[in-house]
């Protein structure tokens, strides 16, 4: 009796997790098959075709809107992994109090809505601008923006490394004649290493998967790929954004399991290490 | 012999605690000094500020009659074996060694060369790739050392090396630890709370307590002549009796006067008398000079350890004969083996701050 309830609830359980994932990815899985439909309704299949990709590709805007996400993924990660490493162990060596606090501060934009990010940055780079008397939205805020909200990110996936850093090392490596920037880089950075890559990786995925900011730190002649994608939905609709969409979920699916993979080996690996 | 190192009134406070309270003390080339005491009375805050990693409150350091307080630590002419290892986990055993070398610019095969001698001599050959996650806490302390010694400095600062090993282990170590130091010709300053390994490798002990240096002497100094109870309680067992000083040569405790051979006491001041166990002798009922009860008896090896009971007293005895439970004997102490000591005054007291 009891183990025939335990079957059931295990049979529960399982459909319930299946339920919920077949909710979240359904949407996701509709858009990425309609992404190879040979016509252009949206309700029938026609047979596969890979002309959406095909004319996406020849899109000049969007061509330059590829070329905009790229760009700025790669230089807001190199940005913000130096800052946030740098951030990280600043924070690091403040006493306990002013850790705490700045801590919390630091993880507050990772959870503040996208949309708050974006208007109040706006917002800043607009005062800024006005007071200045020149510049104006563009490539430039938009990165700029990207590197802000990545900072923490790589701030905590840096910390925990810090923590369990043995604070002799470096006193060890100056005591046989380092100077501090050799012992830094060759004996603090290789342990901090994997928590700057996990915190690279994810500023990444970030700066790939970001709209909201995106959008409002931007001027209409600079687009990302979210926002050309957003802009073309609103010229009516036509599977060639079935098609960005996907290029874009795959682009972030592959760094989330890379990033997750990682970790799981680290655990084992610190677990060993024990 | 020159003072190679000398620590002139050295305070040092953490945040409104005060960790060292005024350190003189001074170390002399090719000396091996020991700082001794029990956990948490400042060695290694000591040789941190040594090492210079950690800035003193008030006094100075002078090496070679210099002052060093503002000498980075990566110029300052000694290395350290820290208390928990801290090899660099990204290298393995022969770059953890070579480390210091590589610095100094020091030609590869030169380095390579130097690496082996070192391995050869902390018994570690055939370990030179083997990363230093995977040693054992022995084998890592000893590959410490090795890192430490292969740069040749003038000064090694040792905070308690062999602490993570066994017995026997830690033993073989101090006899190559001091044959180490003896050839070559290095100076070591050594931290322990390990009292026999403090006499038995020290040419000077200096005996901490509270943040403080109680006694600075030779290893046979300070077992014969302890200064105070703390230190004669510290190195070795002690039984300590309250007593009075009659008058030179004449000391009364534990009910009774007995022949010593201090003088220069102050007439009927009160003194603490401390005995060391083994030099308790056991004589039967009448030739003692006090009658008590063995109350037990513990083997230990070499010798018995007794308990012995002489009303209002318990006297701890060391003998290699063993007198049974119960039995009731007579023990006496001859007149040089009685120290005598002034009351030393509360330890505690300066920390009120
Ligand atoms: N960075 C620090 N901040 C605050 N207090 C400290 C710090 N380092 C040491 N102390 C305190 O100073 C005192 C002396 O510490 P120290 O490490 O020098 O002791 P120790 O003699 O080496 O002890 P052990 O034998 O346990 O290693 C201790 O009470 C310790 O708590
Ligand atoms: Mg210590």
């Amino acid at each position: 009796m009891t183990s025939y309830n335990a079957n059931m609830m295990a049979v529960l359980k399982r459909l319930y997790m299946g339920l919920i994932l077949f909710f979240m990815y359904a949407p996701i899985a509709v858009l990425i098959i309609f992404s190879f439909n040979a016509s252009r309704s949206r309700g029938t299949w026609e047979g596969f075709t890979l002309d959406w990709y095909i004319r996406l590709l020849n899109d000049q805007h969007t061509q330059r809107a590829l070329r905009n996400t790229v760009l700025i993924a790669i230089f807001s990660t190199i940005f913000a992994t130096a800052i946030g490493t740098v951030a990280a162990i600043g924070i690091d060596k403040l006493k306990k109090r002013s850790r705490t606090a700045i801590m919390l501060v630091s993880r507050v934009p990772v959870m503040m809505p996208d949309v708050i990010i974006g208007i109040s940055l706006m917002m800043l780079f607009l005062f800024v601008f006005r007071t200045l008397g020149v510049g104006s939205l563009g490539f430039g805020t938009m990165l700029l923006a990207h590197v802000i909200f990545n900072v923490p990110y790589v701030i905590l996936s840096v910390t925990p490394k810090l923590r369990q850093l043995d604070p002799n090392l470096y006193e060890a490596a100056l005591d046989l004649g380092s100077n501090p920037l050799r012992a830094f880089v060759q004996v603090i950075l290789p342990e901090l290493w994997p928590g700057v890559v996990t915190g690279a990786m994810l500023a990444f995925t970030m700066s790939v998967d970001d709209f909201m900011v995106s959008f409002f730190t931007t001027s209409p002649g600079v687009q990302n790929l979210s926002i050309r994608i957003f802009s073309m939905t609103r010229r009516g609709v036509d599977p060639s954004i079935n098609a960005l969409s996907t290029i874009i979920f795959v682009v972030v699916m592959i760094m989330l399991i890379l990033i997750n993979r990682r970790d799981r080996r680290l655990i084992h690996k610190n677990a060993e290490d024990d | 012999m020159p003072r190679l190192i000398e620590l002139v009134n050295i305070v040092k406070d953490f945040s409104q605690n005060r960790v060292l309270d005024n350190i003189n003390l001074y170390i002399n080339q090719n000396e091996f000094l020991t700082l001794l005491g029990p956990s948490g009375c400042g060695k290694t805050t000591t040789l941190r500020i040594i090492g210079g990693f950690e800035q003193p409150t008030g006094g100075d350091l002078l090496f070679n009659g210099e002052s060093i307080l503002h000498t980075p630590p990566h110029k300052r002419q000694l290395n350290t074996v820290f208390q928990r290892y801290a090899l660099f986990p990204n290298m393995n055993v022969a770059e953890n060694i070579a480390f210091g070398l590589k610095i100094k610019k020091v030609d590869r095969t030169s380095i390579k060369e130097k690496v082996q001698d070192m391995l050869k001599l902390v018994n570690l050959v055939g370990f030179e790739n083997r990363s230093v996650t995977s040693l054992s806490g022995g084998q890592q302390q000893r590959v410490a050392i090795a890192r430490a010694l292969v740069c040749k400095p003038e000064v090694l600062l040792l905070d308690e090396p062999l602490g993570a090993l066994d017995l026997k282990l830690r033993k073989e170590m101090q006899v190559e630890l001091k044959n180490m130091q003896q050839q070559l010709g290095i100076t070591f300053v050594y931290v322990t709370h390990d009292q026999e390994e403090a006499l038995t490798m020290s040419d000077t002990i200096a005996v901490m307590n509270e943040g403080r240096i109680l006694q600075i002497g030779t290893p046979e100094d300070i077992y014969n002549e302890p200064k105070s109870a703390f230190v004669a309680n510290f190195i070795g067992e002690s039984n300590i009796i309250p007593g009075t000083m009659l008058e030179d040569r004449r000391v009364s405790f534990a009910g009774t006067v007995f022949e010593c051979v201090d003088k220069g006491f102050e007439e009927d001041e009160p003194v603490d008398i401390v005995v060391r166990p083994e030099d308790v002798r056991i004589t039967s009922k009448d030739a003692g000079a006090l009658v008590g009860e063995v109350k037990h008896v513990t083997f230990k090896g070499v010798h018995y350890e007794m308990r012995i009971n002489t009303g209002g007293f318990t006297w701890k005895v060391q003998s290699t004969v063993q007198s049974p439970a119960g039995s009731i004997v007579g023990i006496t102490v001859a007149p040089d083996l009685i120290h005598v000591m002034q009351k030393s005054a509360p330890v505690r007291e300066v920390n009120a701050l």
